[in-house]
């Protein structure tokens, strides 16, 4: 029988989780509660006696100094509470704590692995709401219920228990409830025949969530009507059916997840009058052509070492060390449930770099959030959590996923606006670093022999996950699946990291990749095709539960787990090793060189494909792209009558507003290389602009990390967006001492469907919006010498649940990665001393459209800023060059809220005031003070030098628009004159500060 | 000098700040600094023994899924050593016998008063009487705090230290003795180490966030009767160099980060005993 044991805090000792669900309950659901007071509850699966169960009362689940604990009996006394509330895992969801404890009573007691009994977890609010001192009952059981789906409870992954306190009997408690998942241990192996009508090919593939079109459904039918397929199948006790296992493997393979069949498209691109264009891969073209261009140029200063062809981008760091970098979203999984999405996301992505060359250690997350704003007060469309339940939801996620596994978040950001209701975007991001060889051999290259073993580590397998590939392949719908949810353990991931490092540095291995989207049949997939094909036994797989069918095994995206190559002759030294660390590793088959992709199901075959039917078997897609630009009324608003008040409502706004709550909950120092950290300046709370950490404890080299994302411009052409998404990621890093000559990027787009149909009728906009941005991509990367050396699109984000469709706007997120020689040579963005000179560097023309200052006035406009590559270029390497000969006192990146904001953080974060002159920004069209205060033009930035230096930077600057625009001062005032010489601004740096902090502050 | 010095830094089940322990180690001038896996002491290959400085670095050790450290705690406690005949926990009694030193930073020190090593009254190092709980705010912190450094404490790892600037880094450091008579012995027998304060003032301070979780007393840090064990809530392995400081770009500091401090002083008593 299951036991319980409920754990809480002895009376007196303060709740702190309890108060946060309090301010909670209160704050977003308006229900007025006075006191939420938490229990952890434990349930074993298990017959144990009462000595046993007290021992691990007494014992791991309880710290005897705060807690209290209740066996089989409810903890809460009668009458101590209005309502109690329990939030359990449903059947077969991701149990961290339950792990643990199994784990930890297990030990207690002698019971090891399989033996310990399974300790599932769950957490009950008792929840009291006293506002007239004689009742308890002034919530209702509907205000509860509220609560528990509304805010305690994803009821996609969580049930919950409402108890009235009122008929609380603690003799009786609650009745132990064990989430079993029932399985059957009879594996089936679907056959599916697809000598069908088109129209059944198309149930087939909708009913199944394959999310595969006509076209590739009949490709398969074609494939396996090929009467040479048809006798290797025939010798492998197969036919000329499908089984269920092949069409999940292709359809993950094929999916527009894994296979970029967008980017990869033949696309017909119409603009006006000019002759149509045909772009054959976006990808090719654009993004891979770009590179390949500049790295011919670079010729033997190519410091690139592996672009594109792995999970992650390599580049040298220097003779013994390369840096890996990868971005990703989990944008669909983090809709439905924000907290488990976000988690997987940022886990997932460390397995990336991870899992890149021979296996990098990671040294860094950046992670970037585009929500709606978290003050949304519209109803909601069915199945969407209101925007601050996704923004609290994500920001946890990444927070456990990021301090648990001890790598450093050291930049990000966060983006708001309302058409990112349907579907948050959540960029994870992670750096790695691994030395230049391993066993003679370069790391940064993959290798596998026929003959090598394929071996699972990490996890196990079960259905979460299930279509997590095809399911973030289309818009988020009414049928979206609950197995695509699910959470990670970053312990478990940590503890298989330790164990894999250990294991590359013995070279106990040939090659590593991630089990991410497709799970095990992308893994393998995809690496059998350095041996030339597999055959691997899915009955070896280890399960977490009974009741996996075949192909569940093949396509499940349970977390935390590694696909490896390994020599048999170092097999037992890896499975050894593993075993000492306490790191489950299965042998799963052999790589082959028969060109099949193999899946056996203990003797029988349930998966016989060649390689390159499920590789390349797949003709790219035929796109039409027609651009008409859209045209915004012009704003019509006059100057306002106080520019200070005016800049207190700009710098309060959600895009530009401190971060610091958000930034504060990540662990932005671990690893002990902090250089130049999220938060700078005189109070350890200015916006940086990048991030410099120092990989390499004994060295001062470093590397810079910084983002660029500007979807608003994208509402005018997503071309301006594109280049200003890449100068502002460039910028940023300029501006704490990067080079362009030793900067990289990552190119993530996200998209919502670009292909016209039904369902999107302006598809052929949305492509040519895409096609823009690619070729915006291209001009710039080459013009800077900036190369992508990896990145990732994800193109169905849209939600789409009865006549409400709701579509992010095209967004572009440009990952810049910099190596610095010298870290001691960084700069910061805070004013550093009264007297120091300011400086406005690059030009300011009246370029507002999709500024925040024309949406603070409820327009787009049409005049959306242009990176001017000549002067943009000039201006970064001379400031670069001043920066390195250390003439620059502070460094500021001028973007969203343009000069004003600049010139604001500048001051408040240095504690100094400004003193400066709008007269002399240099600028060109501006007519308005507040055209020059809050124009978003490009490549600017506000600079302040010491006097000392002023001769010798006006000097490095000479070739660039660069002025003296004022000074900075001892008196707290930011004070800026305006074009007639009257103050335009005089405002208290504190007032300003204020303003800037208050937003985001909860 | 007495021969060579060696600390060991323990790692494995979540643990995260191995590296710059160790780094601190070494600019300490250890002679020898390994890290190892747990699983390495588990299985016998490693012994406590053979070391003289233990370090208990930060992390989430078991994803602190129990509470901070507990998980951790329980396996210390019940583990055994293969091929011997005893548990983890019998290598740190003979190590704290012996009178080496035991440092314990963020989640090594919630291992370390989970266990009852600290503050080990009157020799029982295995009765838990204060623990670290969740941080008044509910939430994990990364900020850098000011901490006032107790001159009268028998603290070998303090000495000569007036004052310390540091980040912490936790969810759960809210320090909470179980009771006014355990929490009154702490201070009769000075081993309140180290309390969060302001910048200017050497006053104890309960604001937030000078004082980042609302610990009793503001306590940041306490020791072992003999001083030499040690766990805090702070990372000293964070300051090891000035571009650690979130204001080396605007202050003139010296190139060594203060609590580099901390590791020498560890190194210099044990250089100054016998083992």
């Amino acid at each position: 029988m299951a036991h319980r044991i409920e754990i809480g805090l002895k009376e007196g000792i303060r709740d702190a989780l309890g108060e946060k669900i309090k301010r909670r309950i209160v704050e977003h659901l308006r229900i007025p509660v006075d006191r939420v007071r938490t229990v952890d509850v434990y349930t074993l699966d298990g017959d144990l006696d009462t000595e046993s169960l007290d021992r691990a009362a007494r014992g791991p689940l309880s710290d005897p100094v705060i807690q209290t604990a209740a066996i089989d009996r409810g903890l809460a006394p009668a009458g101590s509470f209005g309502w109690l509330i329990e939030v359990g895992y449903r059947p077969g969801v991701t149990d961290n704590v339950g792990k643990t404890a199994r784990e930890a009573i297990g030990l207690l007691l002698g019971k090891r692995g399989d033996q310990a009994v399974p300790v599932y977890t769950s957490r009950q609010y008792l929840i009291t709401a006293v506002r007239d001192r004689c009742s308890l009952d002034v919530l209702t059981r509907a205000d509860a219920e509220k609560i528990a789906t509304n805010l305690l409870a994803n009821e996609l992954i969580e049930r919950f228990e409402i108890v009235d306190g009122k008929t609380w009997n603690p003799d009786r408690g609650i009745a132990p409830y064990v989430p079993h998942v029932t399985g059957t241990d009879s594996p089936r192996v679907g056959l599916v025949d697809l000598d069908v009508a088109d129209a059944e090919l198309q149930r087939i593939s909708a009913d199944g969530m394959l999310a595969l079109t006509l076209q590739e459904m009949k490709i398969i039918r074609d494939y396996l009507r090929d009467p040479a397929v048809r006798s290797e199948r025939e010798e492998v006790g197969l036919t000329g059916q499908a089984t269920d296992a092949e069409l999940e493997c292709l359809a993950q393979t094929w999916s527009e997840h894994c296979k970029h069949k967008i980017f990869n498209a033949v696309i017909t691109y119409r603009e006006g009058m000019k002759p149509a264009e045909k772009i054959e891969s976006l990808f090719d073209t654009y993004i891979k052509g770009s590179t390949q261009k500049i790295r011919a140029g670079l010729g033997a200063d190519d410091w690139l070492l592996s672009v594109f062809t792995d999970n992650a981008g390599v580049v040298r760091f220097n003779d013994d060390w390369s840096l890996v970098f990868k971005v990703e979203t989990h944008n669909s999984p983090s809709a439905l449930d924000p907290y488990g999405g976000a988690l997987t996301g940022i886990v997932g992505v460390n397995r990336d770099p991870f899992g890149t060359g021979r296996g990098a250690r990671l040294i860094f997350n950046t992670d970037v959030f585009c929500f709606a704003p978290p003050d949304y007060d519209k109803p909601l469309p069915r199945r969407i959590l209101h925007p601050r339940r996704i923004y609290e939801g994500v920001r946890e996620g990444v927070e456990h996923g990021g301090n648990k596994s001890g790598i450093p978040t050291v930049n990000g950001c966060l983006v708001f606006d309302e058409r990112y209701l349907g579907k948050p975007l959540v960029y994870c991001g992670t750096g790695g670093i691994m030395p230049a060889r391993i066993g003679g051999r370069p790391s940064h290259l993959k290798e596998i022999l026929p003959g090598d073993l394929v071996v699972m580590t990490g996890g196990r397998i079960g259905k979460d996950g299930i279509h997590g590939a095809t399911f973030s392949s289309e818009e988020l719908h009414e049928g979206s699946p609950v197995t695509a949810v699910q959470i990670g353990d970053p312990i478990t991931q940590k503890k298989m990291t330790d164990f894999l490092l250990k294991a590359r540095d013995l070279d106990l291995y040939r090659c590593i990749t991630d089990n991410g989207a497709g799970g095990l049949s992308s893994s393998v997939g995809e690496t059998a095709r350095l041996s030339g094909g597999c055959e691997i036994d899915l009955e070896k797989a280890p399960l977490k539960y009974a009741g996996l069918n075949p192909w569940e095994i093949l396509i499940s995206e349970s977390q935390e787990r590694m696909t490896l190559a390994v020599d048999p002759a170092r097999i037992d030294a890896f499975l050894a090793l593993a075993r000492k660390m306490d790191v489950e590793a299965t042998v799963l088959g052999r790589y082959t060189d028969s060109g099949k992709f193999h899946v056996r199901y203990g003797e029988r075959t349930v998966a016989f494909l060649d390689m390159d039917f499920l590789h390349a078997g797949l003709p790219p897609m035929q796109l039409e792209a027609v651009w008409t630009p859209p045209s915004h009324p012009e704003p019509d608003f006059a100057t306002p009558g106080n520019l200070g008040d005016a800049l207190k409502k700009m710098l309060s706004r959600l895009n530009l507003c401190s971060k610091e709550s958000v930034v504060r909950q990540y662990d932005h120092e671990v690893q002990g290389g902090s250089v130049v950290k999220p938060l700078v300046g005189a109070a350890n709370d200015g916006p940086g602009d990048a991030a410099v950490i120092r990989p390499l404890l004994d060295s001062f080299a470093g590397i810079i990390v910084s983002n660029g994302i500007c979807p608003r411009y994208g509402d005018i052409d997503a071309y301006a967006m594109a280049a200003c998404a890449l100068d502002e990621a460039l910028r940023n890093a300029i501006a704490v001492g990067g080079n362009l000559k030793r900067i990289a990027v990552l190119d993530n787009f996200c998209w919502c469907d670009p292909v016209q149909s039904e369902k999107t009728p302006d598809g052929e906009y949305k492509l040519a919006q895409l096609v823009r941005a690619n070729k915006a991509l291209y001009e710039y990367t080459t013009a800077f010498g900036v190369p992508c050396i990896s990145g990732k699109d994800s193109m169905k984000n849209d939600y789409m649940i009865g006549d409400v469709k709701i579509s992010i706007p095209p967004t572009l997120l440009f990952s810049a990665l910099g190596v610095m020689e010298d870290v001691r040579k960084a700069v910061t963005m805070d004013a550093k001393g009264p007297g120091d000179l300011v400086y406005v560097l690059g030009k300011t023309r009246r370029e507002l459209g999709g500024s925040e200052w024309f949406a603070m006035h409820g327009f787009i406009g049409n005049g959306v800023p242009q990176v001017r590559i000549g002067e943009a270029k000039a201006l970064y390497e001379a400031l670069s060059g001043a920066i390195d000969r250390g003439l620059v006192a502070s460094c500021h990146d001028c973007s969203d809220g343009g000069l004003g904001a600049a010139l604001a953080e500048t001051a408040f974060a240095g504690a100094f005031g400004l003193e400066v002159s709008l007269r002399d920004v240099p600028a060109e069209g501006c007519e308005r003070e507040d055209d020059l205060l809050f124009s978003e033009s490009a490549s600017r930035f506000v600079v302040t030098v010491a006097p000392r230096f002023r001769k010798a930077f006006e000097k490095a600057m000479k070739n660039c628009a660069a002025a003296r625009i004022g000074v900075v001062t001892e008196q707290p005032l930011l004070r800026v004159e305006g074009f007639s010489g009257k103050m335009a601004i005089e405002e208290p740096i504190a007032g300003l500060k204020a303003a800037w902090q208050r937003t985001l502050s909860f | 000098m007495r021969g060579k010095i060696s600390s060991i830094v323990v790692t494995g089940n979540g643990t995260n700040c191995e590296v710059e322990m160790a780094h601190a180690c070494r600019l300490a001038g250890f002679d020898r600094v390994d890290i190892v896996h747990i699983s390495e002491l588990l299985c016998g290959k490693v012994r406590l023994d053979d070391y003289h400085f233990l370090n208990l670095p930060g992390g989430f050790l078991d994803g602190d899924d129990l509470g901070s450290a507990k998980a951790a705690a329980n396996r210390i406690l019940h583990a055994r050593v293969a091929g011997r005949e005893e548990h983890l926990f019998d290598q740190f009694s003979r190590f704290i016998g012996d009178g080496k030193l035991i440092l314990g930073v963020c989640n090594g020190f919630q291992l370390l008063v989970k266990l009852g090593m600290l503050p080990g009254f009157g020799g029982d190092y295995t009765t838990q009487t204060v623990t670290l709980s969740y941080n008044d705010s509910g939430r994990f912190e990364d900020r850098w705090v000011w901490l006032r450094v107790n001159g009268l404490s028998p603290c070998v790892f303090t000495k000569d230290i007036e004052r310390l600037y540091l980040p912490v880094r936790h969810g759960e450091g809210k320090f909470i003795a179980k009771d006014e008579e355990i929490l009154e012995r702490l201070h009769r027998e000075d081993r309140i180490v180290v309390q969060y304060s302001h910048e200017d003032g050497l006053v104890p301070t309960m604001d937030y966030p000078a004082n980042p979780n609302g610990a009793e007393d503001a306590i940041a840090g306490i020791c072992s009767e003999t001083g030499r064990i040690f766990g805090l809530m702070p990372h000293p392995e964070a300051y090891s160099h000035r571009t650690n400081h979130p204001r080396w770009t605007r202050e003139d500091l010296p190139e060594e980060g203060m609590g580099l401090a901390l590791f020498k002083n560890a190194a210099k008593f044990l250089r100054s005993s016998e083992f």
